[in-house]
């Protein structure tokens, strides 16, 4: 399980996150709510070790992974899909998974998940060799799952993986979100459509400006007038 | 009709191209006089491949790894001062370092080689320098690499741009003079005997470029390229890769140097400045950034024109025509007028990011005589306003947008939106404007 405690960073002046505490026990799906700027890809981002950390602590299967490399919390079995897809547009489908497995050497293994990715969304299978700009939104997204996934992750960190998708593209993308989890690895999930996350989540956190402000079940959280009131517009 | 090949058949037309040019430049090169003026074509095919080489080490860093460098002059020169400085002959030091006192290394690489292992060492004379230049490029590129690879784009074209100045002062400091001879020529160093020495050589060097880019490298290159952001959290380490690359770009720049070095059979520092990396990048943008074969192609037209085709230009006449305009520096005016419109009509260069294949070459060639009727309207169409373009651009968006939303809407009702047309024989074809 994934533990962060008392996390502080700072961009510059600005105090982006001021002492969460966030866990992400095994076989569950978490998710991480909340408006624009409250923190929440700093989050992540932090984990990953692409921003620097001011003080606090991220443990990892009971191991301190807080000033570790990314190259290294990669390799322990974290991985990071990009807010806004950012799959590699001059790359085609097949290269863009061959990255995601950049780390790893079994080729045999590597073989296998792709043939488990290509399972998971066979809109990618067919379309292989194309390169990745050319895919729809939806596509990309569903590329860029996939190609977290080849790092034969054990967490999958996904930062709106809803953004700029249309409702029925949504849908498909959350359900395989859930199968991910069945496959037994933990999910930490970003959104800002608090609905369709909360639906799938077992646990949630409420961010706001840089502080956990709300915790609790995801179903407990959808009844919470409060929740309703500023996340569901109800 | 599009043609596949196969194969098989891919393969054998390679090595039978490869074989036929080998042995052209072979026999060219025996067989044509050195007052004949088809002895240029050979100039240009000994001086194309080592561009075509430095080319391609600069699209490895600029097309593929996203590194906007300019320091490939700087790298040659230094390729091009190592292999010199170490295979004068001793029995030259004193000609050639004259003011220098004979110069301080007295010996030259070729010399031990022979000394030890008799005529296997003079043969090996010609490649070992070579790679010892290219080594010891490296080395230095990788210690400017750390604090360089720290900038991004024009900051690290900049510092890149400074460092190959930088190089090029140090070689010309009087006070390093018995090693570099100061500002004088470097001269009577072993040079290659055939024409087909830099070609193989050069030709070797991108084969392995071409190799490294489709490994698993290669396409980590290209991740950082495309994305640093998404390529970090992929779990490549950026400052590696591209240091590696750096350092791989710079030893086969080192490499083609030493090349330069035994075509010119003399050398100094005074050309290698950045109007000689910028000749470089033209090289790298007419043949498109990101494919080495463009690289190529594009090393052998600039060679060609700069040296060959165009020279008539400089010198008052040029096919059948002569103007007083034609004089010293005029070949430059047409260049820059060409690569103007190469900028306007061919934007991605010639190969664009594509890499050569028989498949599309055959295709291309069967088309011609077709696109050269066709020639005339797409002239038009290019020169067409832009507004106009503009308004086809909006209109298609529309278009699928509307198309998309009314296949959503099917898949979500199930239900067709229209009737289907009444089935018959004929095919109804709609033009563009949907119509």
């Amino acid at each position: 399980m994934l533990a962060i405690r008392d996390l502080n960073v700072h961009y510059g002046g600005i105090h982006a996150l001021r002492g969460i505490d966030i866990d992400v026990p095994d076989g569950k799906i978490i998710s991480l709510i909340g408006a624009n700027g409250a923190g929440k890809s700093t989050t992540l981002k932090a984990i990953m070790g692409l921003v620097s950390k001011s003080t606090g602590h991220v443990y990892w299967d009971n191991t301190d992974i807080t000033g570790m490399k990314t190259k290294d919390i990669v390799n322990s079995g974290i991985i990071l899909c990009p807010e806004g897809r950012k799959i590699f547009p001059d790359l085609t489908v097949d290269e863009n998974l061959s990255v995601g497995a950049y780390l790893r050497k079994d080729k045999v293994a590597i073989a296998k998940d792709r043939e488990i990715a290509y399972d998971l969304f066979p809109r990618l299978a067919e379309r292989t060799w194309q390169l990745g700009a050319t895919l729809s939104g939806g596509e990309q997204q569903m590329l860029a799952v996939a190609r977290a996934l080849m790092s034969k992750p054990r967490l999958l960190m996904l930062d709106e993986p809803s953004l700029g998708l249309a409702p029925l593209v949504i849908k498909d993308i959350f359900s395989v979100i859930q199968k991910i989890k069945e496959e037994g690895v933990n999910v930490l999930l970003i959104e800002q459509n608090a609905k369709a996350a909360l639906d799938i989540s077992d646990y949630a956190y409420v961010m706001e400006s840089g502080v956990i402000s709300m915790a609790g079940s995801g179903k407990a959280l959808l009844s919470d007038p409060r929740v309703q009131k500023a996340y569901l517009g109800e | 009709m599009k043609i596949q090949l196969n194969n098989k058949i891919k393969a054998a037309l390679t090595t039978i191209s490869i074989a036929l040019f080998l042995i052209l430049v072979f026999v060219g090169d025996n067989v044509i006089s050195s007052g004949s003026s088809w002895r240029m074509l050979i100039t240009v095919i000994e001086k194309g491949s080592i561009f075509a080489l430095v080319a391609a080490s600069m699209n490895l860093l600029n097309g593929f790894t996203g590194l906007f460098s300019l320091g490939q002059a700087g790298f040659m020169l230094m390729g091009a001062y190592t292999y010199a400085i170490f295979t004068i002959p001793s029995a030259s030091h004193d000609a050639v370092y004259q003011y220098f006192g004979g110069g301080i290394i007295k010996w030259s690489i070729v010399e031990v080689l022979e000394s030890k292992i008799g005529v296997v060492g003079h043969y090996l004379g010609l490649f070992i320098p070579i790679i010892f230049a290219g080594i010891l490029v490296a080395i230095v590129a990788y210690l400017i690499g750390i604090p360089v690879l720290r900038l991004k784009s024009d900051y690290l074209a900049i510092a890149t741009l400074g460092f190959a100045e930088i190089l090029r002062a140090f070689f010309q400091w009087n006070t390093l003079g018995p090693v570099t001879n100061g500002s004088n020529v470097l001269r009577k160093y072993t040079t290659y005997h055939s024409a087909i020495f830099p070609v193989v050589i050069a030709g070797i060097c991108i084969t392995i470029i071409l190799l490294l880019l489709n490994s698993t490298y290669g396409r980590a290159f290209k991740a950082i390229r495309d994305d640093e952001i998404a390529a970090e959290a992929m779990g490549i380490n950026l400052f590696k890769h591209k240091e590696l690359s750096f350092v791989i770009s710079s030893f086969f720049a080192g490499i083609s140097g030493s090349l330069l070095a035994m075509f010119q059979s003399t050398i100094s520092a005074t050309p290698f400045t950045t109007q000689m990396t910028y000749e470089i990048l033209l090289i790298v943008v007419i043949g498109g950034i990101g494919s080495i074969s463009g690289s190529i192609i594009g090393a052998f037209l600039f060679i060609a024109c700069s040296e060959w085709w165009l020279r008539g230009l400089d010198s008052g006449s040029w096919l059948g025509i002569s103007s007083d305009l034609m004089r010293s520096g005029f070949r430059k005016v047409i260049f820059a007028i060409m690569i103007m419109l190469v900028v306007l009509f061919y934007s991605k260069g010639i190969m664009g990011d594509k890499e050569f294949s028989w498949n599309r070459f055959v295709n291309w060639w069967l088309t011609r005589p077709q696109a050269i009727k066709n020639w005339p309207n797409k002239l038009k169409s290019k020169l067409v306003s832009k507004k106009k373009a503009r308004m086809a651009k909006s209109d298609a968006k529309a278009r699928l947008k509307q198309e998309k939303a009314d296949s959503d809407y099917k898949k979500a009702s199930g239900t067709p939106l229209f009737t289907p047309l009444p089935i018959s024989d004929q095919v109804i074809v709609f033009d563009k404007e949907g119509k």
